[in-house]
């Protein structure tokens, strides 16, 4: 049983950590991509120098999310061996089709985009982001698959003692992706507007490279505002469609003890995991019928009951996720929906109207918000995948029946305490130096300095 | 031909290429502290593979997918067998690609010299640590019935085992000098050519080495197939050496990728049709039919394979040929 709680923080912290920087790199190669057009539409040299400095930022951030995601492609193996045996059949192939499609095109254009300013035709360049940019999408497409797979297996069947796959069609038809997909690759574009949005803030409020920043805020701005919206409308619509297909994870993150009809919304409570009931909450009535069925009235089933039906249909256990965790993630990625949606619009206004600059605090809280939407994402990730327990695959096989059995305590430990330490340092080093490039502005340039050690020709003997 | 030895043949395609073209870029990894005598060497020497580096580690990632999408349940015992020794080299591939993005970003110099002891150290463990895996799936392992491995790290390392690192992580070095000699300019691609030079003189040995303890430890000298390839290999090595002296770099670098390849698929056709030996009992050995996935999946894997695999070809080829020419330091990013 330890091995099954270290390899599920293991996972569970790369996986978080991996998702610090996916994000930034779904939204920010699109926006770089967009300044990279303009400057080949106009040939003004702001655009030019804006797409040096948010691509500098953006390949950190890149190289980050590289080497954390090879990581999570080996851990299947390494820590769930026996899921890998258990879903492969199907799990495998969207993972090679990913790097196949997506990851091949991203590394490869991506590496001709830093070393292509003066070596290929203009167009064809600017070109090669926007191939970037196709491919780190493709690669959130084909993952989700995967994932949402393990959230709403379909396609299967149950054979030879494993899930083997009858239909490729069904496996990327999943009614799943079509929510998470947006829902995700929305979130990372809202990511990355208000992170420009932010560091264009800092300069507008120390009056620094204006003409520079003041565009960069347009184009975030317009994206973000689009993209928060939508987040936040595809998460209410993947919220009705999971009451639908696991009633056990929204009633958790509804702490909805007992079947209601109508039901109410609880803003805040007081869980009592021990109990089985919320010693204290604000509600407001019938509106939980409203958000699940868009209607006053529905009838939404309380975790009491969908554990009695999971014993009926499983067998005797426990299937009821942590509730309270995952009660408080819900809310708080909703509320840094609504809080980014606040700001984007009042950006807007503003914007519209002239007055943005007239509005430190407005720019003040821009700058503050920069780690919001993170908070969103990580939210919602807890969610969706502590919302599965105690599956591993919704329904087919159990997290605990997952974790690789030759594998020991110590070694699990060894490895959780080595990634852990290298990504502490790396977080280090790498707000380290988010932050020296944002102080130094668009003017700064990697240049060769003396290194103590300059005796030529040092040879591996002689 | 079944779908089953289709794929066997491309995941060995996979790592082939992975071998040939991260070779160099481990190669180049482990010789930069010493390769680059100051600064602006340094990073015309990081700018040899900057624009291809990510890309080429991309195959690795894609042998990966394929081997779980595959042969799952090879995928499955491999890594959760070589636990620890997949452990380390993570931690290389993860220090040394940041490394490369890093180590320019910052002017200080105690900065520039930790982040190029990283590339150096991670190059240098990964390179060495597949060749230790790559004998170990060949030599055997213990695999129980229920195909899990049940050794433990240091089962993974012997002296036959270590040979094979060591055989990988001197050719992929060699590999490494090769590139810079033809991708810089002037003194530095002469001094890159003469370290390869010594390089070849070290790796001839310690590949001869090896073929004799594979004959020991192994039964690949049971297939002549495998085994004219593995000796194919070893002439490419000296070939290599052998042009090196009279200045002919660019062919050596073409020969001793050939090394490379001809290595990797000794190996792979040594192991057929097993993907993993058991030491225990030879039936408990991994095949590509035991480890294998559903023929329907493997239909659909192929269908994708063969659409893709060409194009990705194809623009990775096109890459190499716009970055084709010499590094100098007006075309430094890193
Ligand atoms: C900027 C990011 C962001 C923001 C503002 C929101 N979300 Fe979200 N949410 C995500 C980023 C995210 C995510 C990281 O992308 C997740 C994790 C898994 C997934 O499908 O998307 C997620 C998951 C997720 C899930 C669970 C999905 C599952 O279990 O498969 C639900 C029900 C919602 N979201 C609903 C919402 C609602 C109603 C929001 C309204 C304000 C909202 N999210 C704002
Ligand atoms: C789309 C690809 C993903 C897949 C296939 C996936 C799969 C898994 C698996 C196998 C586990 C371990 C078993 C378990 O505890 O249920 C897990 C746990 C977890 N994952 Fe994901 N995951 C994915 C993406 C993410 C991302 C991007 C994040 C975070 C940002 C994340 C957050 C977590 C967390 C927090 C856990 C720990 C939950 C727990 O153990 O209680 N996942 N996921
Ligand atoms: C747990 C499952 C996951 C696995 C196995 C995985 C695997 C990988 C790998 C191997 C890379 C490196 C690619 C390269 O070398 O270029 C990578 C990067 C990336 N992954 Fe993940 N990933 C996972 C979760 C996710 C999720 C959930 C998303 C998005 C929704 C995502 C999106 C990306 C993107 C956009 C990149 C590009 C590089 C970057 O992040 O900056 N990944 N991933």
């Amino acid at each position: 049983m330890t091995e099954v709680l270290l390899a599920r923080w293991q996972f569970g912290i790369t996986s978080v950590y991996h998702f610090l920087f996916v994000p930034l790199t779904l939204g920010l190669s699109v926006l770089v991509a967009v300044m990279h057009t303009m400057y080949v539409k106009t040939d003004n040299e702001v655009y030019k120098k804006m797409t040096k400095f948010w691509g500098k930022l953006f390949l950190i951030n890149f190289a980050m999310g590289v080497v954390t995601g090879i990581v999570q492609e080996f851990h299947f193996g390494m820590n769930w061996s026996e899921y890998s045996r258990f879903v492969g059949d199907i799990f495998g192939a969207p993972l090679a089709i990913e790097a196949l499609l997506a990851f091949f095109l991203e590394s490869t254009f991506l590496g001709l985009w830093i070393f292509g300013w003066d070596k290929l035709p203009k167009k064809l360049h600017a070109l090669s982001i926007w191939l970037v940019a196709v491919g780190s999408n493709l690669s959130a497409l084909w993952i989700l698959i995967a994932n949402s797979f393990m959230q709403h297996p379909v396609g299967y069947t149950i054979r030879n003692g494993r899930a083997e796959m009858t239909d490729f069609f069904a496996l990327i038809t999943n009614p799943h992706v079509f929510y998470q997909f947006p829902h995700t690759v929305l979130g990372g574009y809202a990511t990355a507007a208000f992170f420009v949005m932010g560091i264009s803030a800092y300069y507008l409020l120390r009056q620094k490279h204006m003409d520079l920043y003041r565009r960069s805020f347009k184009i975030a701005m317009i994206f973000g505002l689009i993209s928060i919206l939508a987040v936040t409308l595809v998460g209410h619509w993947q919220a009705q469609y999971l009451v639908q297909s696991q009633p056990m994870k929204m009633a958790a993150a509804e702490a909805q003890w007992e079947t209601a009809d109508p039901a109410a919304f609880a803003l805040v409570a007081v869980v009592d995991e021990q109990r089985q009931t919320n010693s204290f909450e604000i509600s407001i009535p019938k509106l939980l019928s409203f958000l699940s069925f868009n209607s006053f009235s529905g009838e939404v089933k309380g975790l009491k009951d969908l554990q009695a039906a999971a014993v009926a249909q499983y067998g005797p256990g426990n299937y009821l996720p942590p509730v309270s965790s995952l009660f408080w993630s819900f809310r708080i990625m909703v509320a840094a929906g609504g809080w980014l949606v606040l700001l984007s619009l009042l950006s807007f206004y503003y914007w519209r109207s002239n007055q943005l600059e007239a509005k430190p605090w407005l720019l003040k809280a821009l700058l503050w918000s920069i780690p919001v939407p993170y908070l969103a994402n990580t939210a919602g990730w807890y969610l969706a995948e502590v919302g599965r327990q105690p599956w591993i695959v919704y329904g087919l096989q159990k997290v605990e029946h997952a974790v690789s059995p030759g594998v020991t305590t110590g070694e699990i430990i060894t490895t959780l305490i080595g990634f852990t330490l290298i990504y502490g340092i790396l977080a280090l080093a790498e707000v380290y130096l988010l932050v020296k490039f944002i102080q130094q502005g668009p003017d700064y340039r990697p240049e060769t300095v003396d290194l103590p050690s300059t005796d030529k020709g040092v040879s591996l003997w002689t | 031909m079944d779908l089953n030895i289709l794929w066997f043949i491309l995941i060995t395609v996979l790592f082939m290429g992975f071998f040939f073209l991260e070779g160099f870029d481990y190669g180049v990894g482990i010789l930069l502290p010493f390769l680059g005598g100051n600064d602006t060497e340094r990073r015309v020497i990081i700018n040899t593979i900057g624009p291809v580096w990510d890309g080429n580690e991309v195959w690795l990632i894609t042998a990966g997918g394929a081997a779980f999408a595959a042969f799952p349940n090879w995928y499955a015992t491999l890594f959760s067998g070589f636990y620890l020794a997949l452990f380390i080299i993570l931690t290389g591939l993860i220090v040394r690609g940041v490394a490369f993005e890093f180590r320019s970003s910052d002017r200080n110099p105690v900065w520039r010299n930790l982040w190029d002891a990283m590339i150096c150290a991670g190059s240098f463990i990964s390179a060495l640590l597949w060749g230790v895996a790559l004998t170990n799936l060949l030599q055997g392992v213990p695999i129980n019935d229920r195909m899990q491995y049940v050794g433990t790290f240091f089962d993974l390392l012997s002296p036959y085992t270590l040979a094979g690192g060591l055989t990988t992580l001197l050719v992929f070095t060699l590999h490494g000098a090769l590139f810079i000699s033809l991708k810089t300019e002037g003194e530095l691609a002469q001094r890159a050519g003469s370290l390869a030079g010594k390089l070849g003189v070290l790796a001839l040995p310690v590949f001869l080495l090896l073929i004799l303890l594979t004959y020991v430890h192994t039964d690949l000298f049971g297939k002549s197939g495998a085994a004219a390839v593995l000796l194919g290999a070893a002439g490419c090595l000296a070939l290599t050496w052998l042009l090196l002296r009279s200045g002919k770099n660019g062919w050596a670098f073409a020969v001793n990728g050939l090394t490379i390849v001809l290595f990797t698929v000794s190996i792979f056709w040594g192991l057929f049709p097993r993907v993993m030996v058991s030491s225990l009992r030879p039936e408990w050995s991994l095949t590509i039919y035991n480890a294998s996935s559903s023929p329907y999946t493997l239909q659909v894997m192929t269908a994708v394979a063969l659409v893709m695999v060409p194009v990705v070809l194809l623009y990775q080829g096109w890459t190499y040929w716009v970055f084709r020419r010499r590094v100098t330091v007006k075309d430094l990013h890193y």
